[in-house]
């Protein structure tokens, strides 16, 4: 039987031990109207059928080069990365609560929080969330702790161009608390944010860069605009981005409050959505307010430096009701292989790799443009990802490419954005030129059929 | 055994309250209070001018292990806040009634006279 | 002094930045991460995985987080480039594969847990925990019944309960338990009625025992209009033989990271499946999976199920979890789910046994252990001043990691020992004789535990300090 090692001798003793006959009679307590025989499970299956039978689904998800993004993105892996987060005593260890023997966590924990701030500019990580959008979350409600208190009526300022998916999570998770979310709009021809008219009671603004449509904002203005009238700047930022662009600790003349986003781009597979992580650092004033756990640096009795779980005091497991989140179980793997990628590709790997992205889709962007009947509707800066406005609906081009092997975009009209033939185009290191050409010659011929 | 000093008097919610004279009154955490919660590194205390209301909450006492609400144990108006208590929590514990105040406030006389005296504070925390 | 990453860096020229994007949206300060070589990478962590205590490596007998065995091919399967290559936005069509594979999990769920329809997307148990009151508060607002703001939930419940239903913006009641560990039904009696919204239970309880009122709990609670919430944490006590919707249950949570041996990876990632009975599903969060007639499967979205509470992440959750879940139970199957629970049980009774018989004392010693069981050890604290936390650090120093201590707050100095099925009875008996070494040392010398662990990289650390200090990032 997988994984139970006792044979039949053992069985017998221990339950001979125990005093009791059987294995059911374990079970004695339990109202026997409450014991079911049966359960429509199929029969389990031996490793070796097991393994054929998934080889076989694996192989059936169409193999498609990918230039889709919108928050998850194809990135290379280094080999090293995986074999140590794979590691049984990475793999299988449990929450560090018992410092002394989970050091090796705590120390990666450590090292993750302080990579986190160097990319940020920020004093302060947590050792994260579950994703970019839920963790936006957590730190709108965060905003509205440092502000003073969601019973107080304030609001949140949120981008019409945040990406669409993380919106939808702020209203399902933010409206159980009934806060409200104000839409601030972009403009329709830059692709930018307009500056609000007012700020009203909000309690925060939510400033994206890269925005949904790849383009970069005025993020200095933003900040300043935010500062100006007493409310908190929370910055969503690519966490692999930050290695190009200016990071909020930068932003305006106070620096952002906090930055959150999705970490899926270190190191991540995209596995059709998960696991990935949400990152957030803030201001050091604010540590207290930081949802999630938090590890620092310490000594033991004699003297020796060491790590340990801090401001647990925060927590659910101290202050139940009263605690910052709910969050228990975090993303605690995902964030060592981000660490380890981080480590792998250093400073410099990781800004070569922004570069190379950034490089990828200016080119593909230059071949696209004479492409016949394709426009780009916005001209100003952008950052890996683009806007293709297409003559005809996004989501029959991007459907017809799946029979050239390509997973060409994503349509915005299934964001209810743009128009419906825009399709926003993502390219990553792992495109080389031969793949630039090929989705150039493949989108020529698509819209010539259709 | 924990300290209770005579000349104070007490709250349910194991604050003690010192008479300065004068309508003013410094407050603290007991003995008691500061042995259960174990080593504290953090304690929010309301502003200056904040008006407080005896029974409830108006700060946090946050340790290695807890966190607990500091209750206000008179209705009055904070005057003085003891900032050092920000890079020193650790005075809490060591002297929760000196060096370890948290706050003094302006309040009735009448609260005062509300409050248990050290034989009645004993009694609660011996149950 | 431990060795740091920030220890291992190599110069390299500076990266020139691209033209085309103004300069004041460009990193100001250069990016001050260190660049190690590959090989220092590889010593570095491999080096700090060796510090670790983990399931591959060490007995760890957890109460409530069911660690068992996590089996490698749930990972070499959760791994496969067709399934870690699918960026979460391919049309349907392109990946029936990994569809397949999460309708299948939905439906086996849906059979161990004796619900009707599970959805796969939150990503823990806390977020489960959110999912499900989030759903309860729906059905009653659905139904026109905006009076219901109260959560009735145990003191000795795990904290995410009360944490969750306050995120979900209810109030929260806290019903005692008594000293024999039953729930306090005077008190539930007392306060169900309008204002209540339902109650969040587990069962086996967070006291290692079954609560075997639970049908006339149920009937209470349904009789006031409130709906019954699952906490699944323990539900490996029970997998294959008792279904939580036949137990009256109207909405759980399921930890795959607990009972469906997914990685519990220092942390996470877990996932957090939630299963609802008929009345219900209309609220469930999105996306789930559904299947055609013709076997089509995609994913259903918010015009499929207007009622629902709505997207809890980005994506459609954890679904390399899944994935690893999926593999698990197709291993199982039928006779093996039910085997899960009958060794997870007699691997708990027999030490609880066996503890017994070595000096220790049971915080039910009339009741049978559930999958865990809880020891005190006040007596040592009267003894010689023992407490649970010293047992627990002397138990390191044997290559044993602590059981669960401090949990439930209900008994004084407690240990919540959960072995798991996948334990020998080896392991078992290596335990007893280890504990039953540190009984002895507790009364004879018991400064050997207030200074352990004796041989591990570190002794207990100033947990004051790091919050004094808190230096939570190296310092540039």
């Amino acid at each position: 039987m997988p994984y139970i090692p006792h044979d039949g001798l053992e069985t017998a003793a221990m339950l001979a031990a125990v005093g009791v006959d059987s294995l059911d009679q374990l079970f004695d307590e339990i109202p026997p109207n409450l014991q079911v025989q049966d359960m429509a499970l199929p029969e389990g299956l031996s490793e070796m059928a097991l393994r054929r039978e998934l080889e076989g689904r694996a192989l059936s998800n169409a193999p498609l080069r990918c230039f889709a993004g919108g928050g998850a993105y194809a990135h290379h892996i280094p080999a090293i990365v995986w074999e140590i987060a794979g590691r049984g005593e990475f793999y299988s260890a449990y929450t560090p609560y018992q410092p002394e023997a989970s050091q090796g966590t705590l120390q990666v924990v450590y090292e993750y929080q302080s990579f986190i701030t160097r990319l940020t500019g920020l004093e302060v990580s947590n050792a994260s969330l579950y994703d970019g959008a839920s963790g936006l979350a957590e730190a709108c409600l965060m905003a509205l702790r440092i502000q003073g208190g969601q019973g107080d009526d304030k609001s949140i300022l949120v981008p019409e161009n945040l990406l669409p998916g993380w919106r939808r999570v702020l209203d399902s998770i933010l409206g159980l608390q009934q806060i409200r979310l104000v839409t601030v709009p972009y403009d329709r021809v830059a692709g930018t944010l307009v500056l609000p008219a007012e700020a009203g009671d909000a309690a925060a603004l939510i400033i994206p860069q890269s925005n949904a449509l790849g383009l970069l904002e005025s993020v200095d203005v933003l900040t300043d605009w935010a500062h100006g009238h007493g409310l908190l700047a929370i910055a969503v930022v690519n966490p692999l981005a930050l290695a190009l662009l200016k990071a909020p600790g930068d932003w305006g003349t106070q620096g952002a409050d906090m930055a959150v986003g999705e970490g899926q781009p270190l190191g991540i597979p995209l596995t059709g959505g998960g696991p990935y992580f949400g990152f957030l650092a803030c201001r050091k004033a604010y540590v207290r307010q930081l949802p999630g756990r938090l590890v620092a640096k310490t000594v033991d009795g004699q003297g020796r430096a060491g790590f340990c779980l801090t401001l647990q005091a925060r927590e659910q497991h101290i202050r139940r009701g009263k605690a910052t989140s709910n969050i228990c179980t975090n993303q605690g793997l995902m964030v060592t292989a981000a660490t380890i990628h981080m480590a792998t590709l250093g400073g410099h790997g990781l800004q070569r790799t922004a570069v190379l992205c950034h490089e990828r889709a200016v080119r593909l962007r230059e071949l696209l443009t004479v492409v016949p009947g394709v426009r780009l509707p916005y001209g100003g800066p952008f950052f890996h990802e683009f806007v293709l406005r297409l003559p005809h609906a996004a989501v029959a081009v991007r459907d017809a490419l799946l029979g050239h092997g390509l997973l060409a975009g994503l349509p915005l009209s299934d964001w209810g954005m743009g128009e419906a033939g825009d399709l926003l185009v993502c390219a990553t290191e792992l495109l080389d030129e031969a793949d630039l050409l090929a989705y150039r010659d493949a989108l020529t011929s698509v819209l010539e059929t259709l | 055994m924990s300290k209770i000093p005579e000349t104070l008097r007490y709250s349910d919610t194991h604050e003690w309250v010192e008479d300065l004279g004068g309508g003013r009154y410094r407050v603290g955490i007991t003995d008691h209070a500061q042995e259960l919660l174990g080593d504290l590194v953090y304690v929010e205390v309301p502003d200056i001018g904040k008006a407080i209301h005896g029974g409830e909450v108006c700060g946090v006492l946050e340790s290695v292990k807890a966190a607990a609400d500091l209750y206000a144990p008179v209705n009055g108006t904070v005057m003085e806040r003891h900032d050092g208590l920000g890079d020193n929590p650790q005075w809490l514990n060591e002297d929760p009634y000196g060096q370890g105040w948290i706050m003094v406030v302006e309040a009735d006389a009448a609260a005062w006279a509300g409050l248990l005296d050290a034989a009645a504070y004993a009694k609660l925390t011996e149950s | 002094m431990s060795d740091s990453i920030f220890d291992h860096d190599h110069h390299f020229p500076a990266v020139e930045l691209p033209s085309d994007i103004p300069a004041e949206l460009l990193r100001k300060a250069p990016l001050n991460l260190p660049n190690p070589a590959e090989l220092e990478v590889l010593r570095h962590y491999t080096r700090l995985s060796q510090k670790n205590f983990s399931i591959d490596t060490q007995f760890y007998p957890l109460g409530s987080c069911t660690m068992k065995y996590n089996p490698r091919i749930a990972h070499t399967m959760a791994s496969l480039s067709g399934f870690a290559r699918l960026h979460p936005d391919t049309p349907a069509p392109a990946m029936q594969g990994l569809l397949q594979v999460l309708w299948e999990l939905q439906e086996w769920l849906a059979a161990v847990t004796g619900m009707a329809a599970v959805s796969l997307t939150p990503a823990a148990g806390a977020q489960g925990e959110l999912a499900g009151v989030a759903m309860i508060r729906a059905y009653h607002a659905a139904r026109g019944d905006h009076e219901r703001r109260k959560m009735l939930i145990p003191a000795a419940a795990h904290g995410t309960n009360p944490a969750s239903a306050q995120m979900a913006g209810f109030a929260v009641v806290e019903i005692p338990n008594l000293v024999d560990g039953d729930l306090d039904m005077a008190f539930l009696d007392q306060h169900l009625g309008p204002d209540v919204a339902g109650i969040m239970l587990t069962n086996p309880s967070t006291l290692g025992v079954f609560e075997r009122r639970i049908a006339d709990i149920a009937a209470r609670v349904h009789g006031a209009g409130g709906l019954l919430y699952y906490d699944g944490a323990n539900l490996n006590a029970i997998l294959g033989r008792v279904q939580p919707g036949q137990m009256g249950f109207d909405v759980m949570h399921l930890n795959l990271h607990k009972t469906f041996a997914t990685p519990h990876g220092g942390g996470g990632p877990g996932a957090g499946a939630v299963a609802v009975q008929e009345r219900l599903r209309p609220f469930l969060p999105l996306p789930m999976v559904t299947r055609s007639e013709e076997g089509a499967l995609r994913w259903l979205d918010e015009g499929d199920l207007p009622q629902s509470i709505g997207r809890l992440s980005a994506h459609g959750g954890n679904v390399g979890v899944l994935l690893r879940a999926h593999a698990y139970l197709r291993r199982l199957g039928r006779v093996g789910v039910g085997r899960v629970s009958a060794y997870a049980a007699l691997n708990a009774n027999y030490l609880l046994k066996e503890l017994q018989r070595v000096g220790y004392q049971a915080a039910f010693p009339e009741r049978r252990a559930s999958h865990e069981f809880i020891l005190t050890v006040s007596d040592l604290q009267k003894a010689t001043g023992i407490r649970a936390l010293d047992v627990a650090k002397r138990l390191l120093d044997f290559g044993i990691h602590a059981p669960t201590i401090y949990f439930p707050q209900l008994v004084p100095e407690c240990l919540l020992i959960e072995p798991t099925e996948t334990e020998s009875k080896a392991t078992l008996d290596r335990f007893v004789a280890v504990m039953a070494q540190i009984r002895q040392e507790a009364l004879a010398q018991p400064e050997l535990l207030r200074e352990a662990p004796h041989h591990l990289p570190v002794g207990r650390l100033d947990e004051a300090l790091a919050a004094r200090h808190l230096d939570v990032a190296a310092a540039q």
